[in-house]
């Protein structure tokens, strides 16, 4: 399985554990680790289940509950927040019609805050998976998700 | 203060000159001639070169380099570490990402020459799991770094050994505190822990470890190149150098900036970022990031100088300069901020896990005028233990925003006691 092989090229000694985790989690579909995942995890290297999972819940790129395949992570703090992210925010929850912190029905786009992603001087600012989004106005906000909606059909 | 502080071109000269994917180009700017120079030197002679240079570290606390290197130089034991915090994730701060991604190898120069001084084998670039370009970046300058006998063994002939590894966060910005970093290093959940001891002394799996912010190690060569002493003449006899400035918020002409230090907070508003837009009028900056005070606009001509800012018990951080127009509310913004470290604090000790969401409750009331008197004392009492009884760094500047907002524009939540108040509009 994924896990193995990504254990077998990392090494399975603790300081591995996290740059593993997050390696494997994004392989999954829904962006996130099951209980059986971190079994496996625990099996593998022979480190605690309940170390693995305390790391599992701890970091914010970690995932112990499912999500979208495109995770969409919206600037929550100031220098974002005084170029009016707030509309940002409310464009988005109106084209996906979903409220932050959940998951469109199809299981596309996940909605989030995050802090700051260090991009401040081009607020306000969102990422999508790897790709950041910045001077962000809300006009622009239907073109960027339609875009992933596209890729989704094909 | 004249034009002369602004815009010093030391450790950004190479933006946009030099193709950062390129070891030749950065070799034929006089890049690694600093490595060159050091590794012709005794490891002591170069520490001495960087505590009479003065330089402080740039991750926010200004601690003297020099010292720390020297900590670490004659910590006990054959096996020690030296870690690049670039787990940048202050709100307001870029500065790391763009030193990562515009001149990799300046970083990595720095690194190696301190891990020469000290004799330190092993190296660790921590850099923050949402910088993926920076990361990518890092990633092929050392590859090429290691190709040309910059890193590996016996670098350039010298018989010295040292690599670097490139670690990934995952997403915590606590991890930026020394022992929450080394906790993530080691595979282990991010929680801090007390100091003393000091990293320098017990840090990765016990052993001595140098940490530095990426910017501190960029002065390094420089500092290498010219002579402590020649760097110690630029900007003020208490904070030597030149420092990179995040300008973010409502401001015409947002970015990345690198200033002589000296140069005043006003200037590089309305000088580099050219002011706020349509001409309103400054109601507050924050300065430092998120743990940074909140300062007014009368007090904009202040000089980023240690000296000059502690006699006002401010400081200027890591470098970032967050801009409010007059439209924002002060309250508001103290909750967002309040918010975000509540968020991120780490859970190991009551008064910030447990304050902070006191904090928040309390500036609802002034937020919904129904705070009275004594929710103004409790605030400044919660403040005052959150500060001096968290266990790290995070809890204790925590508050740090809304004690300023307390000293400077204590009207804000006076005004709010009573209902007659009358609403402030804007922010949300
Ligand atoms: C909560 C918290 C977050 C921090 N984040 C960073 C960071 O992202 N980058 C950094 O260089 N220092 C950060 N620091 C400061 C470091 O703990 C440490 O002081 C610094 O890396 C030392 O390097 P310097 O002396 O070169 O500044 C943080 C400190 C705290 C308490
Ligand atoms: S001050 Fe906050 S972040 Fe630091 S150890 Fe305590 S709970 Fe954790
Ligand atoms: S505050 Fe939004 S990117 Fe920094």
């Amino acid at each position: 399985m994924k896990i193995k092989e990504i254990l077998d090229k990392n090494g399975r000694t603790p300081d591995k554990l996290i740059s593993s985790l997050l390696e494997y989690q994004k392989t999954t579909l829904c962006n996130y680790l099951t209980e059986d995942d971190l079994r496996e995890f625990a099996k593998e290297t022979g480190i605690p289940l309940s170390r693995i999972s305390s790391v599992a819940s701890f970091y914010s790129l970690l995932s112990t509950e499912s999500r979208g395949r495109y995770i969409i992570q919206v600037c929550y703090d100031v220098p974002c927040y005084v170029n009016n992210s707030v509309n940002i925010v409310k464009e988005l929850e109106k084209n996906l019609g979903i409220k932050m912190g959940q998951t469109t029905e199809d299981e596309t786009f996940s909605l989030e805050f995050s802090s700051c992603l260090g991009c401040c001087d081009k607020a306000p600012v969102m990422q999508i998976g790897e790709t950041l989004y910045g001077n962000l106005t809300s006009e622009k906000i239907a073109s960027i998700l339609d875009k992933y909606r596209g890729e989704k059909d094909e | 203060m004249s034009d002369q502080y602004l815009s010093k071109n030391m450790l950004t000269r190479r933006f946009g000159v030099i193709n950062p994917e390129s070891i030749e180009e950065y070799i034929n700017d006089g890049g690694y001639s600093a490595l060159k120079k050091a590794l012709s030197l005794k490891g002591s002679e170069i520490i001495e070169e960087i505590k009479r240079s003065g330089l402080k570290g740039r991750g926010g606390a200004a601690f003297p380099t020099g010292l720390k290197m020297e900590a670490v130089n004659l910590a006990e034991g054959s096996s020690k570490y030296i870690i690049c915090n670039a787990d940048e994730g202050e709100p307001g701060n870029f500065k790391d990402r763009y030193l990562m991604e515009n001149d990799p190898h300046q970083i990595i120069e720095g690194i190696v020459i301190c891990a020469y001084a000290s004799k330190i084998n092993h190296g660790y670039f921590f850099i923050r799991g949402e910088y993926i370009k920076a990361t990518k970046i890092v990633e092929h300058a050392l590859d090429q770094a290691r190709a040309e006998g910059y890193l590996g063994d016996n670098i350039l002939d010298s018989g010295f050994n040292f690599d670097i590894e490139v670690y990934k966060g995952a997403g915590a910005y606590v991890c930026g505190e020394e022992f929450s970093l080394l906790a993530t290093l080691e595979g282990r959940a991010g929680r801090a822990a007390y100091k003393p001891p000091f990293p320098t002394i017990c840090g990765l799996y016990n052993k001595p470890t140098q940490i530095n912010n990426v910017e501190t190690f960029c002065n390094i060569p420089h500092i290498l190149q010219m002579g402590g002493a020649a760097f110690s003449k630029i900007g003020t006899p208490s904070s030597t150098g030149t420092k990179l400035i995040c300008l973010s918020g409502n401001i015409r002409q947002p970015g990345l900036y690198e200033v002589e230090l000296g140069t005043s907070v006003k200037d590089i508003i309305e000088k580099l970022g050219m002011g706020v837009p349509r001409n309103r009028k400054i109601k507050m900056v924050q300065l430092g990031g998120a743990s940074g005070p909140v300062i007014p606009e009368s007090m904009l001509a202040i000089k980023l100088d240690n000296q000059d800012m502690q006699k006002h018990n401010l400081s200027f951080g890591s470098g970032a300069v967050i801009v409010m127009d007059d439209r924002i509310d002060v309250l508001d913004i103290l909750k967002r901020i309040i918010k975000f470290f509540h968020h991120e604090s780490c859970g190991k000790c009551t008064p910030c896990r447990e304050g902070l969401l006191q904090i928040l409750i309390l500036l609802d009331r002034f937020i919904d005028e129904t705070a009275n008197e004594s929710d103004l004392q409790l605030l400044e009492i919660l403040i005052e233990t959150i500060s001096l009884t968290s266990i790290c760094g995070l809890g204790q500047a925590a508050p740090t925003a809304v004690k300023s907002v307390l000293e400077y524009f204590r009207e804000e939540f006076t005004d709010r006691i009573h209902t007659t108040a009358s609403a402030l509009k804007g922010g949300s």
